[in-house]
């Protein structure tokens, strides 16, 4: 293991990742909105944003993907020191981590059960960039509508339609996320 | 201070505390079963409530804690005294002023904005409980949205006293689909229910966490000939003079006496010391 898994967690623990926690539950709390994260220096090419989400949210009890451009040595052993989770493939996994375009097709996630939807996978994905533009989002969270600069509209609404199955995202650019569950409704206008 | 982790639980337990708040979140209504741990409080007295709001709670956060209303009653007190040990955070007994409210059975009347986070405290989390006791069934009712026992039950009410006499804890169904327990508020504070603030029940010896983001759909269960009704004793705070507000029925000497008063205590203390309704 090189010394750069050792290194890039949160400098206080339970504070930090409280703080970074209530971003990610504002997020996915208010789908579309941007919501700034910090606390973790991940390796290259992750995010801060992701680091930190990983970093809050997941552990030896929660199997985790790595697309293949985070699946580097390097993130590899970042991830193992810092968290514990067992990395697995994309079927088995509660997390996955990598860029939007690698994550298709969802249907090779996990999206939960007729019994427990909530056996379903959360994507974290990198995106170039997080903008208020360009597809619209409606459905729990959001008083109207609301705006994310979003690829892919037909693996959204697909996603939908399976609810309450279904995987949800955390969008990741940088130090902002904005989540997308499962309830919301996504279409161009 | 330095005795415990930060909000006394430990981080393994906030996170999977976390991971069941944010699959609540992107399934409203839907109850995420988690591992409750022991707390250092009897079940029934909110360890679910304090289990989420200890995953819930940064350092900045500033808390207010009520138990049926009211900010001076020994279950809110304890547990605001807890996350001011545990936790280190500012407590306060101003709705306005509070980014975490942890409630046991009320609403506050002051609307709740966007920011604001309201941990319910919840007894029992499966609305269909008392209708059917297996939990294998109960799970196959809401995946197969088969909610007509809720109706009938409704419905042998009217058939019995002539309305729908539940009064707190009334059924709700969230976005179309999923019914929830509201916990054991009054059926008054059900329509509050579509707010701007996040709201997150935790129910400790059940090992359930459910949630509803803000905006989101919440509809009482009813009829259309007998719709919806929220109800409300007729009277007008006798303190402070409401009539909008949810009372206590309150006796107040050995002749029986009785009045009537906010059950909100901020409420009824910000409309008598002339902060207008509700302090805002």
């Amino acid at each position: 293991m090189s010394e750069l898994a050792l290194q890039g967690g949160f400098n206080s623990p339970p504070e930090d990742a409280a703080r970074a926690f209530r971003s990610i539950m504002g997020a996915m709390a208010h789908p579309g909105r941007i919501f700034g994260i910090k606390g973790v220096n991940p390796p290259a090419p992750m995010s801060v944003a992701m680091g930190t989400i990983a970093l809050v949210l997941c552990d030896a009890d929660t199997p985790l993907a790595l697309m293949p451009s985070l699946d580097t040595v390097e993130v590899r052993s970042w991830i193992t020191f810092q968290t514990g989770a067992p990395i697995t493939a994309a079927g088995r996994a509660m997390f996955a981590l990598g860029q939007w375009r690698e994550m298709l097709p969802l249907g090779r996630f996990n999206r939960g059960e007729a019994e427990y939807p909530d056996r379903s996978a959360t994507l974290i994905a990198e995106c170039e960039t997080l903008k208020n533009s360009g597809l619209a989002l409606r459905g729990p969270g959001i008083r109207d509508v609301a705006r994310l600069s979003l690829a892919n509209l037909p693996a959204f609404q697909e996603n939908a339609a399976q609810f309450p199955l279904g995987v949800d995202f955390l969008f990741c650019s940088g130090t902002q996320i904005a989540g997308v569950p499962r309830t919301t409704r996504i279409s161009e206008v | 201070m330095s005795e415990y982790n930060f909000a006394y639980l430990d981080e393994q337990t906030k996170r999977m505390i976390r991971r069941a708040i944010l699959k609540g979140l992107a399934v409203p209504g839907y109850q995420v079963p988690f591992a409750s741990r022991e707390m250092p409080m009897p079940y029934g007295w909110g360890t679910g409530g304090v289990q989420v709001s200890a995953a819930t709670l940064t350092p900045e956060d500033t808390l207010k804690v009520i138990d049926q209303g009211a900010d001076d009653t020994t279950n809110a007190i304890s547990i605001r005294r807890f996350f001011q040990k545990t936790a280190d955070v500012e407590v306060t007994e101003r709705t306005t002023e509070a980014s975490v409210i942890q409630t046991r059975h009320r609403i506050p009347e002051t609307e709740l904005k966007e920011g604001q986070i309201l941990v319910y405290q919840v007894p029992i989390p499966e609305p269909l409980r008392f209708l059917e006791p297996s939990e294998v069934e109960t799970r196959k009712m809401h995946a197969l949205e088969e909610y007509g026992l809720m109706h009938v039950k409704l419905y042998e009410d009217i058939s019995i006293h002539g309305a729908i006499a539940t009064s707190y804890a009334y059924p709700v169904k969230v976005e179309g689909r999923y019914l929830m327990d509201p916990s054991p508020i009054p059926k008054f504070d059900n329509p509050k229910m579509e707010m701007a603030a996040i709201q997150l029940f935790g129910a400790g010896r059940e090992q359930r966490i459910y949630a509803l983001p803000p905006y989101t759909r919440v509809v009482s269960l009813d009829f259309e000939d007998h719709p919806f009704d929220p109800g409300r004793a007729d009277h007008a705070c006798e303190l402070c003079g409401a009539e909008n507000s949810y009372l206590d029925e309150v006796i107040v000497n050995d002749r029986g006496e009785r009045m009537f008063v906010c059950s909100d205590t901020d409420f009824c203390e910000s409309r008598l010391n002339g902060n207008g309704e509700g302090g805002a």
